[in-house]
């Protein structure tokens, strides 16, 4: 899942959920000070990505996120949880 | 508190949405029409529903009042009752008020119920994952008077009144107390609703409170009519502006009227059936005179609650006549050609009531034709009646028992 999906698709969900005009949301957009969204606006948000990529965010994993950016990379680690590190030295 | 210590209460604006109209000229041309606004229910595929027709607000537009997210976290019960109370407040002209001395009193008999309603579908099919944050704040029955509040600024005393068919009224009355006993220079003061929707319909069905006239849905709604067989839903929602009789005459304002009398009690009888023979409706009105200070003589027409059910069509005949003799003014029922407005019912027919007083005219009862004999009151049909400016009784009840009279003057500076 490459970011610009993920960025494109939480672009349309703002626009519905939030009524912004999709030209202002980037990936530094602050879902508070940009967007004017509140918590309940961003769990609106966050429910419509889990819809639309087949993903259940955890609530708690909510807090702290304030830009797009930020939200792109929780849905994308939720997505794709990162591979074990690979241990340097084997035992 | 005594008539001579309560300050008086003017109405200044007033603002409707209803089936039979959504501005107050088109709403008072189709009242006089006597023609009936029931028709098959357009907003959602009734089909599959044993009742498919009922009264709708047709073209509403709520982004011609609140922006695209407000109108997004409001139900349509919120967005109605909102456009409602701006119309009454552009009705109303320049207030001048401390937005700490304005409050809002705001009727509706179950809230949000088509976010409900959609959101159940939701749990049901999805999970509780899938659930809107936004449900509780736009299902909840103060989610109205919240919502006027808010966008207005309006910082004095705010709620909501929950008392089904009656909370129109209870809306109104408890808003002109506000004024009455200090707590408040401007109200708005109304109801909302927004329960044209399929469990609301099935389960008013089941209790067999609505009319089955499926062949004929524009004859369905007859008040006080021998063949009625139930009431018509429908949605709507109006507010009116009431201030402070002293202030309105000193700012100029354009007074319809006052707020004279309002009465209120309970059948303590059953949960839907109206106590025997009416006497709680008739306490009830009774009441209401003796509050106005005026007695049943003063009284020009009654805009009666008049559902079209024969249960409280028969019961509020029956109180009339205890009130008022067998030769009782004129009563006239607008939910012929509204149908039932549930919580917003009694604002709707408050505003109706100060038209009338207004045009000198009571609007006709669509549909009626002749009431069982024993049912021996003047329900003005066919054609308007032309009737001098006189107080009239506005009445609601709801199930549950809860009744609401309202005495409503003409703007007479001696009154």
């Amino acid at each position: 899942m490459d970011r610009a999906t993920v960025l494109e698709q939480l672009t349309e969900v703002a626009a519905d959920v939030l009524g912004v005009d999709p030209a202002i949301v980037s990936e530094s957009s602050s879902f508070k000070d940009d967007l004017d969204a509140d918590s309940l606006d961003l769990v609106e948000v966050v429910m419509a990505l889990e819809e639309r990529f087949s993903i259940s965010v955890p609530e708690d994993k909510l807090d702290g996120i304030t830009t797009v950016g930020e939200a792109i990379d929780l849905v994308i680690g939720i997505a794709e949880p990162a591979e074990p590190a690979e241990s340097a030295n084997p035992a | 508190m005594t008539r001579e210590a309560r300050s008086r209460v003017a109405v200044v604006g007033m603002g409707v949405k209803s089936p039979a109209g959504s501005d107050l000229d088109t709403f008072w041309a189709n009242l006089l029409s006597g023609r009936s606004f029931a028709a098959r229910i357009t907003r959602f595929d009734p089909s599959d529903l044993p009742v498919q027709f009922a009264g709708e607000v047709a073209d509403f537009d709520p982004l011609a009042y609140l922006d695209y997210k407000e109108a997004k976290r409001a139900d349509r019960v919120a967005q109605l009752g909102f456009a409602a109370a701006a119309d009454a407040l552009a009705d109303a002209g320049d207030l001048g008020a401390d937005p700490a001395r304005c409050g809002v009193v705001a009727g509706t008999g179950v809230g949000g119920l088509i976010t409900q309603e959609a959101q159940e579908q939701i749990l049901f099919s999805k999970g509780a994952a899938r659930v809107s944050p936004m449900l509780v704040p736009m299902m909840m029955a103060n989610a109205t008077a919240a919502l006027i509040g808010m966008k207005l600024g309006w910082t004095g005393p705010n709620f909501c009144v929950a008392t089904a068919c009656a909370a129109g009224s209870h809306g109104v009355g408890e808003g002109a107390r506000l004024i009455r006993e200090g707590s408040a220079d401007v109200v708005l003061a109304g109801g909302s609703e927004a329960a044209v929707t399929p469990i609301a319909i099935a389960a008013f069905a089941r209790m067999g409170a609505l009319s089955g006239r499926h062949e004929a849905p524009e004859l369905a709604s007859r008040p006080f009519d021998v063949d009625r067989d139930g009431f018509v839903i429908g949605e709507g929602a109006a507010f009116l502006v009431l201030e402070r009789w002293d202030r309105a005459v000193a700012r100029g304002a354009r007074i319809y009227g006052e707020v004279a009398g309002y009465g209120r009690n309970a059948d303590a009888y059953h949960i839907t059936a109206p106590s025997p023979g009416g006497v709680g409706a008739a306490e009830c009105m009774r009441l209401a005179l003796v509050d106005a200070g005026m007695e049943p003589s003063d009284i020009g027409h009654v805009n009666a609650h008049g559902t079209s059910t024969p249960l409280n069509d028969a019961a509020e005949a029956e109180a009339m006549i205890k009130v008022f003799g067998h030769d009782g003014p004129p009563v006239t029922s607008i939910k012929g050609a509204t149908g039932h407005l549930i919580g917003a019912a009694g604002a709707v027919e408050a505003v109706t009531s100060f038209l009338a007083m207004r045009a000198g005219l009571v609007p006709p009862t669509a549909n009626f034709e002749r009431s069982e004999d024993e049912l021996a009151i003047d329900v003005v049909h066919g054609e308007p009646r032309r009737l001098a400016a006189a107080p009239v009784v506005s009445n609601s009840f709801g199930f549950g028992g809860h009744n609401a009279s309202l005495v409503l003057a003409p703007p007479n500076d001696q009154a």
